[in-house]
């Protein structure tokens, strides 16, 4: 700055920033991080025409996983019968032959963020020593909250933990060939009740506890770090410029991209499907109407359409508002079954599932010589997979959200909170089913259909009306938060990082992933597709033990 | 007539900023008044700048090299939004009602059938905002 007048009025400017609070001034310097130089231009390989209308996508990763999707579809659609078992076998032979695999990669990530939290390494901030945080707490934790487990909390609240108690109470069983034909965790706990409810509750906790939270963090803290520290495009194969240098940039990069968008749109797109089945039955159940394919398509629409809303007025004005929205109507759904529930046994058995996880973590997580082959492959190994084919997703989500904190701080929120209210909320929703079976000889909601057992539980607690109504709210939002920022992060890994690209583009990303579902609802194939998107769970951690990587060397990299 | 002329400028597209960018100039010297040149950008790294800091270092480069060109004062002032493609217009409104400018110089692109699809941000400052501006085609 050459010009006098230029320095004087710069200072003036600042000086009117401190008085101005409420427009956010640039951060100003935010202090030393290693800047990665690369000779990578962001967007470089985009295809902008022109300013007046302009598309702004990477050519590349646009392209092929449109394609991709296009073809997956009509593929589904046209040949059912012939895909769907190759897709389901593929699935199959995944959990089943490579569980090792998924549960030693679960304990490396769990272990990695744990040892993180208590290294010196956990004093970095992303953004830079002096960044701020783009959102305050609440705000910030109900986005993460949201957009990781949503709709699956609603759905195994009940179930799960009834499963795994009936399970454990059956006992071991062994079939001809000597091994186990029974779905018990480790041993089990034949006759024993209350062993029973702690093994089935340690069990559910477990699959929604440290281990989807390390996937997602280590996911999160990859892109956060590669992006806000080191100046990289906020696009999944940032985090793999360790390895491959700026051949990230050619096609081993765009491979890791359209992998991503392709999991993320068919996880998304399967789940809305699955989920406007579930929140159907449950409006028939409800009210006596909505089960048909055109009640369905409704719901899908409206789903789609609030997500649109939500995008097209931005982070902070749509996606934000929503995502605090749902954590307040969960956290009210929650308090009150704790209220009008067993208030005491619940508080007393949050401390002991705490315990009972704690106790039998090491067992459960063992990835080999596991007795109990149906638990691991079919509900453990199941849920990693799925978990790792949702954190290029909700891991992107998390790191865009991030800014600003401290990586300690990061693990605490990402890791640590969201398992102590999992554990809560598996407690109060699977706690009350299980005391109603145990204590009270009501087995409706243990035999109802899994998308039911929720209603079923809440028929037996006073306000039922009130509560259901409540549920199948709850159940609609938590698919609108994962819409928004689905379609958010679609947009940005096809734009090539950039996060300001045209709005109708993140509009046509939220279009597809609604027409994506519609179709495969009426034409079928929604198990298939999802099957298929699970799958992408296995090369997805392979990425993932390398970004494990790419973290500690980013991290020691930094300047300390 | 006017105290104070903001101009929003986009970093990314200053080859179709000129125009705006020349009456701007034009406008402050005329009536001898300072221009705000506000840059918004996101959080996260992106063509123009990886770092907000690298953002703002270009944005006073432009608001001095401005100075220069039409021996006017200029000030710059960048922004950052978590999500600039849908906070622009908001955020534009805002820093022109805080920094107390009365004047907005902007370019816009022509009216275009594909408005409803892309919102021209000129023309949603031009609606909400208090002060006068000045579309430049």
């Amino acid at each position: 700055m050459s010009d006098p007048r230029v320095d004087s009025d710069a200072a003036e400017a600042q000086d009117q920033t401190e008085d101005t609070p409420e427009v956010e001034p640039i951060p100003e310097p935010e202090g030393d991080t290693e800047i990665i130089e690369t000779d990578f231009e962001i967007g470089q390989d985009n295809f902008a025409k022109s300013w007046t209308l302009s598309f702004d996508i990477h050519q590349v990763v646009f392209t092929w996983s449109a394609l991709a999707i296009l073809a997956f579809i009509i593929l589904t659609l046209a040949l059912q019968d012939e895909v769907a078992p190759i897709f389901t076998a593929m699935r199959d032979w995944l959990t089943t032959n490579l569980d090792w695999f998924f549960l030693l990669s679960g304990n490396i990530f769990v272990l990695l963020c744990l040892g993180l939290i208590v290294s010196p390494l956990g004093k970095i901030r992303l953004g830079g020593p002096d960044a701020t945080p783009d959102y305050g707490y609440m705000g910030w934790f109900s986005m993460l909250f949201a957009a990781g487990m949503g709709i699956g909390l609603m759905f195994f609240g009940v179930s799960e933990p009834m499963s795994h108690y009936a399970s454990s109470m059956g006992g071991i069983s062994v079939g001809e060939d000597g091994l186990r034909t029974d779905w018990a965790p480790l041993g089990g706990a034949e006759g024993d009740q209350a062993a029973s409810e702690r093994l089935g509750m340690a069990a559910t906790i477990f699959h929604w506890g440290l281990h989807p939270w390390g996937i997602y963090a280590v996911v999160a803290l990859a892109l956060a770090l590669f992006s806000y520290n080191k100046g990289l495009p906020l696009t999944l194969r940032s985090a793999f410029y360790p390895i491959f240098g700026d051949r990230v940039w050619g096609w081993p990069g765009h491979i890791i991209d359209i992998l991503a968008v392709f999991a993320t749109i068919f996880g998304l797109a399967t789940s809305l499907g699955i989920g406007a089945q579930q929140a159907s039955a449950g409006f028939d159940y409800l009210f006596g109407f909505g089960a048909t394919d055109f009640g369905m398509v409704v719901l899908i629409i409206l789903i789609t359409a609030a997500a649109l809303a939500s995008i097209v007025r931005g982070l902070d004005g749509g996606v934000k508002v929503l995502s605090e929205v749902n954590i307040a109507l969960a956290a009210l759904l929650l308090v009150f079954i704790i209220a009008v529930g067993p208030t005491w046994d619940i508080f007393t058995g949050y401390f002991a599932n705490l315990g009972a996880y704690a106790v039998n973590l090491p067992a459960l997580s063992m990835p080999f010589a596991r007795e109990d082959s149906n638990f691991v492959s079919g509900w453990t190994a199941f849920y990693w997979a799925w978990w790792i084919s949702w954190s290029p997703f909700v891991g992107m989500f998390i790191a865009r959200v991030s800014r600003g904190r401290t990586v300690r701080e990061f693990l605490f929120a990402v890791l640590i909170v969201p398992t102590l209210l999992s554990v809560l909320w598996m407690t109060a929703l699977g706690g009350t089913a299980i005391s109603q079976v145990v204590n009270d000889g009501f087995t409706g909601a243990q035999d109802a259909a899994l998308e039911l057992q929720l209603f079923a539980m809440l028929g037996e607690l006073p306000l039922a009306s009130i509560t259901s109504f409540v549920g199948i709210v709850l159940v609609l939002v938590f698919f609108i938060t994962s819409s928004d920022s689905g379609s958010l992060v679609i947009d940005t890994i096809a734009a090539g990082g950039k996060i300001n690209a045209p709005v109708v583009q993140r509009v046509f990303w939220a279009i597809v992933e609604g027409l994506v579902a519609i179709a495969l609802l009426l034409g079928g194939g929604l198990i298939a597709l999802q099957a298929m998107a699970v799958s992408t769970g296995l090369p997805f951690t392979i990425v993932l033990l390398v970004a494990c990587y790419a973290i500690v060397r980013g991290l020691l990299n930094e300047p300390r | 007539m006017y105290r104070k002329i903001l101009v929003p400028v986009d970093l990314g597209h200053l080859d179709v900023l000129q125009k705006a960018l020349a009456t701007a100039g034009d406008l402050a010297k005329h009536h001898g008044i300072p221009v705000i040149y506000v840059g918004v950008t996101g959080t996260v790294p992106d063509a123009v700048a990886r770092t907000p800091q690298e953002f703002a270092r270009k944005l006073h480069d432009l608001a001095a090299a401005e100075a220069e060109r039409h021996g006017i004062t200029a000030t710059a002032h960048p922004l950052t939004s978590p999500d600039p493609s849908a906070d622009l217009s908001r955020v534009l409104r805002r820093a022109v009602r805080e920094l107390g400018a009365d004047l907005v110089v902007m370019a816009s692109h022509p009216p275009s059938p594909l408005d409803w699809l892309m919102p021209s941000q000129g023309g949603s400052v031009a609606e909400h905002s208090e002060a006068s501006v000045f579309i430049v085609r």
